[in-house]
Parts: C-alpha cells; sequence; structure tokens
C-alpha cells in the first residue's frame, strides 16, 4: 500500500533493487523470496540427506567420524527440511504469491510484517547452519529431547544455537500466520464469501490457524530448555523435581499439527492441480474444504502417539489409537474426492498433474504405514525404526515435496511468465518419482527387519535394501540438479505465458491477470458474483 | 479513503485477536507445567503413587508382591540399593521396607530421588505414608544410612478391571544429586558460562 500513494500512476511501476526485494512489501516478491529461500535450503538439506546415505551405503564408518557427528547431520537434515524448506515454500512462497490474488485483495494485510516474517528467516537459517560447525554440532534429533538435547549431553553452544533459530523460525511463522488470517477474514473481493474461496486459501487458513495455535508451545518448550540448560531451572531435570517427559508432550502438542501444516498447503495445491488437468470443478467442494478443518481439529488431540513407548497406561494408549485413526477420515474425504474429481473429467498428463497424482498415491502409502503406525501395540516394535522413517519420508518428503514441485510447474507461467519445457518437467517427474521410491521403500523392510533410526552403522544383514536406498537417494539427487537446469531452461528459452495458459480448466482468479502479474496486482479490485 | 481506515482498523483488531491467541497458548504451555505435575499427582498417571493418606489396616486377604529396584544417576558418587528383593503385603496393610544409602566419596553429599511404581496403572493404588524420597538426603564421606519408606496398597485395585489382575508392583527410586549440591561440588553440567540459581 506504501507504493500505491508514491506511484499512483501506474500500476507496475517498480521499486529499485534494493528497495523491491531487501524492504519488500509487495505480496509477490516477498513470495519469490520465500521460495529462492526455500530452493536454497533445500540445496543444504538435500545435500546433508546424500551425506547421510553414503555413510549408510555400507556396514561400518564411512565418511563420518563418531555418532555424534551423524547426530548432528541428522538434526540439522531434519530441522531444514521442516523449516527451512517445507514450511517457506508452502506457506510463506505459495501462500504469499496466491493468496491475495486468489481472493482478490490488493496485497497482504500488513506488507511490512510480512517482510519481517521474511527476514527472520534468514539468521534463523544462518544459526541452525553454523550450529553444525560449533563445537561437536547439535546432535539431538528433530525432536530435541531432553536429557539428549540438556547441558550435561549437548555441551556447548551449538545447542543454544540451534534452539534460538527455531526461536526466529517460529517467530517468523506466527506473525506469517496472523497475517494470513487478518488476510483471509478481512480483505477478500466483495462476493468473496468464505464459502466460495479456493481451496487452496482455505487450506492456508488452517494452517495459519494451525501455526498460531501450534508454534507458541514449541516456543514455550524451548524457551523451558534453554533455561534449563543455561540459567539453572529444572523443567526438565527430575533432580530438580522437573519431568523429562513433560517436554514430549509439549513438543508433540506443536509437532503433531506441524506436520499437517506441512502437508495442508499441497492439499491445497494439488485440489487446484487436479481440477485444472481434469476439466471439472473439484468434486464435493465444501467437503474438501472442512475436511482439512476437521483434520486440523482433530489433529490437535493425537499427539501422544509419538509417544506409545514413553510409559502410558493401555486406556491412553486406545485413547490415542482411536483418536489418531479418526483423521484417516477427513483424510480419505480428501483422496477419494481427488479421484472423484478426475472421474470423467477430461484429463491432461502435463507435469503438475503428474505430480499431482504421484502425490496422491505416494500420500496415500504414506497414510496406509501411518495408520498401521498408529497401533499402539504395534509401534511398540516399529517404534524407532526405519519404519517410521519410510512412513514420514512417504508423507512429506514424498506428499509435501511432490505439493511443491506441482505447485512450481503449475504457477511457474504465471510467476515468472515463461513456461516450463514440458518434456524437461516430464523428464524430471519420471527421476523424482523413481529415485525417491527407490530410497524410502526399501526403509519399509528395514524397519520390519529392527533397523533403529539414528545410528551411523547397522548390522551387516541390513546391508542389501540400504545399499538400494543409496543407489535411490543419487537418482533423487541427480534429479533435483536436473531440476535447477529445468528451472534455467524456462528462463533463459521458455516460452512467453498467457494469462491463462491452462485453458478452460484454470478458473481461480490468478488466470484472469498476465502472466506475471503487474506489480500491483489488480487495477480495480475484482467482483465475485 | 474511509473504507480504507475502517479496513485497516478491522485489520489492527484482527491482528490482535491472533497475537492474543499467540499469548495464551505460550501461557498455556508454562501453565502445563504445574499442571502436568498436578494431574500426574492426583490421577497417579505414569505410575505416580499417592501420597500421605493413611494405612486403614488389612480388610481383605489378597496379597500382592512388592518388588523394589534401585538406581543412581551417574552424577552421584553413592552406592545404593533395597535391603529386599521383595516383600509380600496383604491389600490394606502398612508396609515397610528399607533401602541402604552410602556415600563412595571424599566429600558430604545431598541427593535426592525420584519414584514411581509399575505398571503405571496401580499409582492411584499405591499410597505412601512415609517416604526418604521425599526430602533431600545428605550423606558425610563414606556414611552408610538405612533409608526407610512406608507403603499400602488401596484394596479398591480388586474392583479395577485394568488393574485387578496385577500381581507384582515394583517400586522403583532413582537417586539424583541436588542441583544445589551439584553446582556447590563444581559438577553441575552446564552449558556456558553458568548463571543464577
Amino acid at each position: 500500500m506504501a507504493y500505491a500513494q508514491a506511484h499512483d500512476d501506474h500500476h507496475d511501476h517498480k521499486p529499485s533493487f534494493v528497495s523491491r526485494w531487501l524492504f519488500s512489501t509487495n505480496h509477490k516478491d516477498i513470495g519469490t523470496l520465500y521460495i529462492i529461500f526455500a530452493l536454497f535450503a533445500g540445496i543444504i538439506g538435500i545435500g546433508i540427506s546424500l551425506l547421510m546415505r553414503i555413510e549408510l551405503q555400507q556396514p561400518g564408518m564411512q565418511i563420518f567420524a563418531d555418532g555424534q557427528a551423524w547426530n548432528a547431520m541428522v538434526s540439522a537434515h531434519g530441522l531444514i527440511m521442516v523449516f527451512f524448506v517445507i514450511m517457506p515454500a508452502l506457506i510463506g512462497g505459495f501462500g504469499n504469491w496466491f493468496v491475495p490474488i486468489m481472493i482478490g485483495a490488493p496485497d497482504m494485510a500488513f506488507p511490512r510484517l510480512n517482510n519481517i516474517s521474511f527476514w527472520l528467516l534468514v539468521p534463523a537459517f544462518l544459526l541452525l547452519g553454523g550450529s553444525m560447525f560449533v563445537g561437536q554440532g547439535a546432535g539431538a534429533g528433530w525432536t530435541i529431547y531432553p536429557p539428549l538435547s540438556d547441558s550435561q549431553y549437548q555441551p556447548g553452544m551449538s545447542m543454544d544455537m540451534a534452539l534460538f533459530a527455531l526461536h526466529l523460525a517460529g517467530a517468523s511463522s506466527i506473525l506469517g500466520a496472523a497475517n494470513f488470517i487478518t488476510t483471509i477474514l478481512n480483505m477478500r473481493a466483495p462476493g468473496m464469501t468464505l464459502h466460495k474461496m479456493p481451496l487452496f486459501v482455505w487450506s492456508m487458513l488452517v494452517t495459519a490457524f494451525l501455526l498460531l495455535l501450534a508454534v507458541p508451545v514449541l516456543g514455550g518448550a524451548i524457551t523451558m530448555l534453554i533455561t534449563d540448560r543455561n540459567f539453572g531451572t529444572a523443567f526438565f531435570k527430575p533432580e530438580g523435581g522437573g519431568d523429562p517427559v513433560l517436554f514430549q508432550h509439549l513438543f508433540w502438542f506443536f509437532g503433531h499439527p506441524e506436520v499437517y501444516i506441512m502437508i495442508l498447503p499441497a492439499f491445497g495445491i494439488v485440489s487446484h492441480v487436479v481440477s485444472t488437468f481434469s476439466k471439472k470443478p473439484v468434486f464435493g467442494y465444501l467437503g474438501m474444504a472442512y475436511a482439512m478443518v476437521a483434520i486440523g481439529v482433530v489433529g490437535f488431540v493425537v499427539w501422544a502417539h509419538h509417544m506409545y513407548t514413553s510409559g502410558m497406561d493401555v486406556d491412553t494408549r486406545a485413547y490415542f489409537m482411536a483418536a489418531t485413526m479418526v483423521i484417516a477420515v477427513p483424510t480419505g474425504v480428501k483422496i477419494f474426492s481427488w479421484i472423484a474429481t478426475m472421474w470423467g473429467g477430461s484429463m491432461r498428463y502435463d507435469t503438475p498433474m503428474l505430480f499431482a497424482i504421484g502425490f496422491i498415491f505416494l500420500f496415500t502409502v504414506g497414510g496406509v504405514t501411518g495408520v498401521v503406525l498408529a497401533n499402539a501395540s504395534i509401534t511398540q516394535i516399529l517404534h524407532n525404526t526405519y519404519y517410521v522413517v519410510a512412513h514420514f519420508h512417504y508423507v512429506l518428503s514424498l506428499g509435501a515435496v511432490f505439493g511443491i514441485y506441482c505447485g512450481i510447474y503449475y504457477w511457474i507461467g504465471k510467476m515468472s511468465g515463461r513456461q516450463y519445457p514440458e518434456k524437461l518437467g516430464k523428464i524430471h517427474f519420471w527421476m523424482t518419482f523413481i529415485g525417491v521410491n527407490l530410497t524410502f521403500f526399501p526403509m519399509h523392510f528395514l524397519g520390519n527387519q529392527g533397523m533403529p533410526r539414528r545410528y551411523p552403522d547397522y548390522a551387516d544383514a541390513h546391508w542389501g535394501w540400504n545399499l538400494i536406498a543409496s543407489l535411490g537417494s543419487y537418482v533423487s539427487v541427480a534429479s533435483f540438479v536436473f531440476f535447477f537446469y529445468v528451472m534455467y531452461v524456462t528462463f533463459r528459452r521458455g516460452a512467453v505465458a498467457a494469462p491463462n495458459y491452462w485453458g478452460e480448466g484454470a478458473t481461480t482468479l490468478e488466470w484472469q491477470v498476465p502472466s506475471p502479474p503487474a506489480f500491483h496486482t489488480f487495477e480495480e479490485l475484482p467482483r465475485i458474483r | 479513503m474511509t473504507s480504507q481506515d475502517a479496513l485497516n482498523r478491522r485489520n489492527r483488531r484482527t491482528l490482535l485477536g491472533a497475537m492474543g491467541f499467540v499469548g495464551f497458548m505460550v501461557a498455556v504451555s508454562f501453565a502445563a507445567v504445574p499442571l502436568y505435575d498436578l494431574f500426574c499427582r492426583a490421577t497417579g498417571f505414569g505410575g505416580t503413587p499417592m501420597l500421605g493418606t493413611a494405612a486403614p489396616g488389612a480388610v481383605a486377604n489378597t496379597t500382592i508382591n512388592i518388588r523394589f529396584v534401585a538406581s543412581t544417576n551417574p552424577g552421584l558418587p553413592w552406592h545404593f540399593a533395597p535391603q529386599q528383593v521383595s516383600m509380600p503385603l496383604r491389600l490394606g496393610e502398612e508396609g515397610v521396607a528399607f533401602y541402604t544409602a552410602r556415600n563412595d566419596s571424599a566429600q558430604p553429599v545431598t541427593g535426592i530421588s525420584t519414584y514411581n511404581v509399575t505398571p503405571d496403572i496401580v499409582g492411584r493404588y499405591f499410597h505412601k505414608t512415609a517416604c526418604f524420597c521425599f526430602t533431600e538426603q545428605t550423606l558425610e564421606p563414606g556414611q552408610s544410612v538405612d533409608m526407610p519408606l512406608a507403603f499400602w496398597v488401596d484394596p479398591k485395585i480388586l474392583e479395577d478391571a485394568q488393574a485387578r489382575g496385577v500381581r507384582t508392583i515394583t517400586v522403583s527410586y532413582t537417586f539424583f544429586r541436588t542441583l544445589g549440591d551439584a553446582e556447590r561440588a563444581g559438577a553441575l553440567a552446564n552449558a556456558g558460562p553458568h548463571v543464577g540459581r
């Protein structure tokens, strides 16, 4: 809005480089910054996972000095992927880019707040990245459970750096979430009622509420951890009257909604893509929207299914087991609605659609292993094995990340004004699909054979599937490199994109403005009938 | 511009509401610390025994086997062990058992123990009337002491379908060096230059 007063003569007048990118208040520019940031963090996070797979390719120690070095890398991989790749790409990136356009708003409600949300992430990432090189590194896993994360087992500054990085990333998400809620509730164009909102906007609204309720609890828990480490408090120290299990409760009260925070925006994107490439409106729109609300609400009362082996009586486990399985119902509503949307549609298998179908298929596989793990009795055995690793990589690495690729291919023409080369996109999809499945599917077998998580070494018996997983990870990394080549070709030689390059299936507001949209998207706010 | 002002006011109100939510959730996460403690004490969750109530005297002929285990945190230079492996106890009757603790170091050391019972479900039926674990214990160098505890099992355990079949209750203690003593001895692990407490 600040620009609108200064440059009211022309709605595509852009400010100078520094004020456009460093002091940015334009939702599209901030979205672009988020996506670039996420891709950069993705290089680091995927690079670390490559090191991990090299280590696990053979039994015995290959490239890591010791267990702590390994733990530090595993922790960094998890935290980077969650907080600095998936969340910035899906929420900060696509959310900022398309929520205001889809609801016909001139910008986000608080453009400067939006700017600080992004720039808080940069020091957070530097702190987390730096923690790998200070002392022994922060090797308590992404779950940072005490006593492993306390000063006795993680001495030195690196753990505190990682915790402070989480604080900053958390503050960034909270501010971003408040901004999205305000924008979506107050700034919809005339006629855009909540029940006419595109599903991606619905997914962002639910995600923002989850962030608002979950992240402060993480903030509280890690504040207690920091004071336990540095200021002699005993929130989680039994010798001072504290209880380490309380941390697990607090962490998972945040951590479980967090996994929905990562997947819901991908649900939104996939809904749009499936509808666009089937040339049909999405099946059961209201059911789709309220399924996300239901997932969000129920997601807050299932957290202790991560703690089946932390000491719980049978009744409590039975409750958390039942509540967890209830989540399969709204998720099933979504899966079947996507299939019903495709049913009888005039389908086109362009790259975004391939990623969307890949998402539906692989997310369902991850969902099924999720239902298996919801069973308290089976989890007594599978807890902390590679089966769990396979499960959450199927829903996040193959789910949320496919959602990111899906969004990029769907909207890159809109965002950059240049369309990606279709053939290269398809090659990228198949490389990724084969690579990630080769990496993660064998982990189910390893878990069933009893291979535990978070060790750099394993019994010789696990060698075969580990070798295949490592080979698969090389294909995955190659596909990630190839993705950058696809983007390079897009920007250098991509065809100029029309306003609605997908044709009649694409009905939301972003397809009614030029590609790329003007600096100030709408000269006149749209009216929705 | 008046509609713009109205929108700005509405946006500010929504933001304030959202931040209120955030403040509330932070407050709740800190309130969880005493509430969780209270919850465990009140319900026996996670095998937290009940404290203080006197035994009603034996009312049933059913006996239950009580086993005793001890562990010592590596930060505490003590030898700590139960004097009896197990003992039979009639429901409602008060039993007394002893642990022995010996300070193996050359300076006085203060310890405190955490305690619970397994299986988790019996927490609400296992009462402690007196226990060394209620207070800090200080041992002089080389000193060895007998540490008593008194307890009884509520006969109501027979009315609980989940707990009725329990024949053995394991009483467990873990001794830690107190934070204050560890700090005095310079044995407190710390993440940086130590501050406070």
